[in-house]
């Protein structure tokens, strides 16, 4: 049976911007990763993918609702237990560049977290060789800068240095986003490898949809602060139940020019999120909102066998 | 002499650093016809935006400059003109989107300014008429409210819609050509498919002839008739749509293609990446650019670049397996096929 590493209840991170106008950047969404899956998280720009895993690796204090690691609450705990917490979960950045130390070698940068380990200078550099060759790099690049690699070798050391406190749960916010397409491929075997060898469980966040549903195990779309639906990655795909996710999934160009689809094509644009819409946050976008919606917060709810959706068609 | 709209032919374009000399543009040839979407492909850095930045005659120079070659549009030679001449041409017979349109626009002028900046240059009009007619184009680019809009200041718009505004700008004078250099990658995908929509629509109403510049073959696939492939400076394949996806010729075009995952797949398969990355441009391989990366590659694709086959209705590509010398050719093409 799956067993819950991560457990997301209802949380909520607010951001007071001035003026008194609170942004609603997530606003009460809930969910379960399951050990050893790769939970896709996917969204348009600003509806607060990278505040949610920013919040569930503690990054953010949250402003409401708790997360679960371990059956404990990554809020609450204090000392030993918040500095392992700190080991077991690891973030992956989108822009290699600007999140690796310009002025460190590839060796510095990895090893900055063993270093509370104390490990002798010797095995600190055998521990570095090893996980350069992991992530298909070898020991000659320990002495180089980072600005001296390419972005894939750059997200290559990202995830070196990810590994080296031997991680249960990696958050990958866009990790493949700044890549060209012949070296996304590179980076997402890597990821899927490494998982296959060591158990890994990941929330992979990203705008490309082919490529989180390659990924996945299981995906959540999100828009303007709420989840509103989530299902296996197969499921979601072939029967999407979220007028925002058949939207989303029919504007995916298809790199095949004899497919013909129908496209949804949404009028309007995404409402700012310090001004959401009443009722159903879609509800401006949507083709298929009544009175109701802007009425009622449609309630989360597995519709299916673990998909789930908010929506009033399917309360 | 054949009717293109736009012919390029054999640029070069050379840009002087630090490090040396950049050779971005080693010699690329196509063309664009009337009413037609051409689109060129490649990773970052192969050259496309110079490319696209020698078109419009916008190369900087120091320390930029075109080495060689020759580009043609509608009979006149662009690379011949003065700056003066260039400059008329781009305000009324070449149009241009970025894929930036905050940087494109001006933060400090109203929406409807910009817009027919140029058409009032070029037009002896009043001011009502000028209102009028950004009025027009703001409508004819789907923006919502156009009276109210046309007062407004960049910073009032979403992202989508200040796309929609630069390519208001772009389309002003009823140009003959745009040239869009990824006009959608900062936007989100629904947007993009209101963007992509758009530019058919346009293109139907206005006959207009379109390049755009983008590294997403899904985008290709869905708007350009034709595409040019890039690597390293170079153009490997080209031809139409139909014929690149459904039986590429070159091996950079089977990995790109290879190494995508597909939306609408049923079952989960291993990508297979392209290894390695692309050659360094200060010193660029004197033999064909995707040597050190290609699983088919021969003693000679290091020694020499190979030259043009020509397939069937235009379609082109640049490789050693296509010489009648190849060996094994059809068993490696027919892989290479089943791969892509
Ligand atoms: N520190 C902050 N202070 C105020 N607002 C913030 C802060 N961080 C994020 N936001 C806002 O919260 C919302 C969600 O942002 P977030 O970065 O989570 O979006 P995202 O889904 O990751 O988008 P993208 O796809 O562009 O990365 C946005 O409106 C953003 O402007
Ligand atoms: N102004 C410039 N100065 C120096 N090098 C440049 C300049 N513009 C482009 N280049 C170089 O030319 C090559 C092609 O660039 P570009 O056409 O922008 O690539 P892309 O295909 O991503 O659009 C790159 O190596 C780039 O660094
Ligand atoms: S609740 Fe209403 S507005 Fe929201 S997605 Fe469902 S139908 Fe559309
Ligand atoms: S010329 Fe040789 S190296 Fe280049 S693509 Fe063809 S087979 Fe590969
Ligand atoms: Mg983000
Ligand atoms: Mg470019």
């Amino acid at each position: 049976m799956s067993e819950a590493l991560v457990e997301v209840k209802n949380v909520k991170k607010h951001f007071e911007i001035g003026n008194g106008v609170t942004l609603k950047a997530v606003d009460g969404v809930t969910f379960t990763i399951n050990r050893g899956e790769t939970l896709g998280l996917v969204g348009e720009s600003g509806c607060g993918k990278s505040t949610l895993g920013r919040t569930m690796i503690r990054l953010y204090e949250n402003t409401d609702g708790e997360v679960l690691f371990k059956g404990k609450n990554a809020h609450q705990i204090k000392g030993k237990d918040a500095a392992q917490f700190h080991r077991d979960v690891q973030m992956i950045f989108q822009d290699p560049q600007a999140s690796l130390n310009p002025r460190m070698t590839v060796m510095d940068i990895i090893a900055e977290g063993l270093d509370i380990h104390g490990l002798s200078r010797g095995a600190r550099a055998d521990r570095v060789k090893e996980l350069l060759e992991l992530v298909g790099l070898s020991k000659a690049h320990a002495s180089r800068f980072p600005h001296e690699f390419s972005g894939g070798q750059r997200q290559r050391i990202g995830i070196a240095r990810a590994l080296a406190v031997e991680p249960e749960f990696i958050i990958a916010d866009e990790p493949i986003s700044a890549l060209d397409v012949s070296i996304q491929a590179q980076v997402v075997n890597l990821l899927e490898d490494l998982q296959q060898d060591r158990g890994l469980t990941y929330l992979f966040i990203a705008h490309d949809l082919s490529m989180v549903k390659h990924i996945s195990t299981r995906i959540g779309v999100m828009y303007l602060g709420k989840m509103v639906e989530m299902a296996s990655s197969f499921e979601l795909y072939a029967e999407p139940l979220h007028p925002y996710t058949q939207a989303l999934l029919s504007s995916i160009p298809i790199p095949d020019p004899t497919v013909a689809r129908e496209r949804i094509i949404l009028q309007g644009d995404l409402p700012s999120p310090a001004n959401a819409p009443s009722g159903c946050v879609f509800r401006t976008r949507c083709p298929k909102a009544t009175p109701q919606c802007a009425a009622e917060v449609p309630e989360w709810k597995e519709v299916g066998s673990n998909h789930w959706v908010a929506c009033h068609l399917y309360q | 002499m054949t009717d293109h709209l736009l012919q390029v032919e054999n640029l070069r374009v050379h840009f002087k650093t630090y490090g040396g000399e950049v050779q971005a543009v080693r010699g690329v040839t196509f063309h664009v016809d009337r009413g037609e979407t051409v689109a060129v492909v490649g990773e970052s850095g192969c050259g496309k935006s110079v490319t696209a930045q020698a078109i419009m005659g916008l190369i900087p120079n120091p320390p930029g400059r075109i080495v060689d070659g020759k580009i043609t549009f509608d009979g006149k030679s662009i690379t011949e003109m003065s700056k003066k001449e260039l400059l008329a041409v781009r305000g009324s017979e070449i149009g241009m989107v970025f894929q930036d349109p905050m940087t494109a626009l001006n933060p400090t002028m109203r929406v409807g300014t910009q817009i027919v900046e140029g058409f009032v240059r070029t037009h002896n009009v009043s001011k009502e008429e000028a209102r009028k007619k950004a009025i027009e184009m703001l409508r004819l680019v789907g923006i919502p409210d156009p009276e109210k809009r046309v007062d407004q200041y960049p910073h009032e718009f979403s992202g989508g819609m200040r796309q929609r505004v630069v390519i208001a700008i772009a389309l002003a004078n009823t140009p003959k050509l745009v040239i869009a250099d990824e006009p959608t990658t900062a936007l989100d995908v629904t947007i993009q498919a209101q963007i992509l929509d758009l530019l058919r629509e346009l293109q139907e109403k206005q006959q207009l002839s379109i390049v755009i510049i983008t590294h997403d073959l899904g985008v290709v696939a869905e708007i350009a008739h034709r595409a040019v492939v890039m690597y390293a400076g170079v153009v490997v394949e080209t031809g139409s749509v139909e014929d690149i996806f459904a039986s590429p010729k070159h091996p950079y075009t089977w990995g790109l293609m290879r190494s995508l995952p597909r939306i609408d797949g049923t079952e989960k398969e291993r990508l297979v990446p392209i290894v390695g990355s692309p050659p360094d441009l200060f010193d660029p391989p004197k033999g064909c650019p995707f040597a050190a990366r290609c699983q088919f590659a021969m003693e000679i694709c290091e020694q020499q670049m190979p030259s043009v086959t020509d397939f069937e209705n235009g379609h082109q590509a640049i490789c050693w397996l296509h010489d009648s010398r190849a060996p094994k050719i059809d068993e490696l093409v027919a892989a290479g096929r089943q791969a892509g």
